[in-house]
């Protein structure tokens, strides 16, 4: 590699300074949340090793399962719930361990934009991950299990989009907290899972009815709770996250 | 007349009931650059990171460019961070990684101001390559490029001749050198005695959490520092 040094624009590095205004919280989450998407399409390793985790979980479950013993719409959403909760521990994990070994995450907090952007722009991306994971897990089920999701799309997806903010948002804030630990990848799970279980529970409840051919109306409650849940997390865990920053 | 552009006053911080940095007074200016030797332990990297304002002091005060510190996003614009930690996405290329950053710091254009930092360093031969695919020392440049991308009145640079050979640390002081003489500030944490002292303008041995000599131009001879520096540390083991 050459070493020879070209010499400064001195228009571009002087005394007088240009001044630049930093981005406000979204913009600066919007940034964050791009980067870390363009990291992944990079290495495709999040998403690859999640994804490579759902399939084999749900082949696994399908060929352990015995039809005359268990319907496909009882078993379908727990199955469904566990692989969402377990593949989104694995790239919540990335979130902020991909940026370990060259302390980029220093950067971010050298950066002049306000920490609640850099929580939110990592829980953004992790948002994207997470319903890549399940648009493909979603249909593959219905077509091992041989359940007509079609009529129940929307239904679905609103409870399945819900879930996932909750779950973002949590794992989002304890993969922060978790990372610096030797034991980081033991720690995430048991830290978010005790507050995965509410989620868990109404989503696939609210799965469960769904598949049972109950109308959409029966699950306005359990998406109601979701959605309150969200807003409860999202709020607390980006209010949160600063001071865990400055610990 | 415009203030220094870093000002400390008996700056303290303490974890628990260690004194990291207990009482550390300097005024630098632009063009300044501030060489801070010590045995590992002594505060240096602590020191560091108050004059970045990634942390609050216990006591005393510290400004840059007269805003106080911690002094929130105001002052973290003002200040480029440099470790032996390069700080990089190594899947993304120098320059997405350069306009990174320069899009958290609000740079009016991104893309131009990560082409003019690439070419200060040298590296606009290797600005589409994907940092994972580069050398130490250019994947250094790179994390130069992205810490001056906003033209910060300062830079903090801990530890950054580690791990580079005698040519990368050449390499490195040129460039040092060259942000010096264009007026920025420099703080520069290293073992690396030769390199520093070629450079700097103030030199500074810190032993448990003090600066145990400050020195000005004329900086004493590398010899003569060097057994000063051993004489000190020694001393503080």
């Amino acid at each position: 590699m050459p070493h020879n040094i070209s010499a400064p624009p001195p228009e571009q590095y002087a005394l007088s300074r240009p001044t630049y205004t930093p981005p406000g919280v979204l913009r600066s989450a919007l940034i964050i949340a791009r980067k870390d998407i363009q990291v992944e399409l990079r290495t495709r390793s999040t998403i690859f090793s999640a994804l490579t985790f759902a399939v084999l979980a749900l082949a696994i479950s399908f060929f352990a399962w015995d039809p005359t013993a268990v319907g496909p719409t009882d078993l379908a959403p727990g199955v469904l719930w566990v692989i969402f909760t377990f593949s989104g521990l694995l790239s919540l994990h990335r979130s902020f361990g991909g940026e370990q070994p060259t302390r980029a995450a220093d950067a971010l907090i050298a950066a002049p934009i306000e920490q609640e952007g850099v929580f939110l722009g990592k829980a953004l991306a992790n948002l994207v991950f997470i319903a890549a994971i399940q648009i493909v897990t979603v249909p593959a089920a219905a077509l091992l299990y041989n359940v007509s999701m079609g009529p129940i799309a929307l239904p679905l997806a609103a409870i399945v989009l819900a879930a996932a903010i909750g779950l973002v948002a949590v794992g989002t804030l304890f993969s922060a907290m978790a990372v610096t630990t030797r034991l980081a990848e033991l720690l995430l799970p048991l830290l978010a899972l005790p507050f995965f279980v509410p989620i868990v529970i109404c989503a696939a409840q609210a799965t469960s009815k769904l598949l049972a051919g109950r109308p959409a109306a029966d699950v306005n409650g359990y998406l109601r709770l979701l959605v309150t849940f969200d807003i409860v997390a999202v709020v607390v865990c980006t209010l949160t996250y600063p001071s865990l920053i400055e610990q | 007349m415009p203030p220094p552009t870093l000002l400390a006053t008996h700056l303290t911080r303490t974890f628990g009931p260690r004194r990291a940095v207990a009482g550390v007074s300097i005024e630098l200016n632009p063009g300044d650059c501030l060489a801070l030797f010590g045995p590992n332990g002594a505060g240096k990297t602590t020191l560091l990171r108050l004059f970045g304002g990634l942390l609050k002091p216990t006591s005393g005060t510290a400004s840059i460019d007269g805003i106080p510190l911690p002094g929130g996003p105001q002052v973290r614009a003002k200040v480029g961070l440099l470790s032996h930690h390069t700080m990089l996405y190594p899947p993304l290329t120098a320059r997405e990684n350069v306009e990174f950053s320069a899009r958290l710091y609000g740079v009016t254009n991104p893309r131009q101001a990560a082409h003019a930092a690439l070419s200060t360093l040298g590296a606009l031969d290797y600005a589409d390559t994907s940092v994972q695919s580069l050398s130490r020392g250019m994947q250094q440049r790179v994390s130069i490029a992205r810490a001056i991308v906003h033209t910060p009145s300062i830079v903090l640079a801990d530890e950054p001749f580690t791990g580079l050979d005698a040519s990368g640390a050449a390499a490195l002081s040129a460039v040092f050198t060259q942000l010096r003489d264009s007026g920025a500030t420099l703080i520069i944490v290293t073992h690396n005695l030769d390199e520093a002292l070629s450079l700097c303008t103030h030199a500074a041995i810190m032993r448990r959490g003090r600066f145990a000599r400050l020195d000005t131009a004329p900086i004493p001879r590398l010899a003569e520092y060097t057994a000063l520096y051993k004489e000190l540390s020694v001393d503080a083991a």
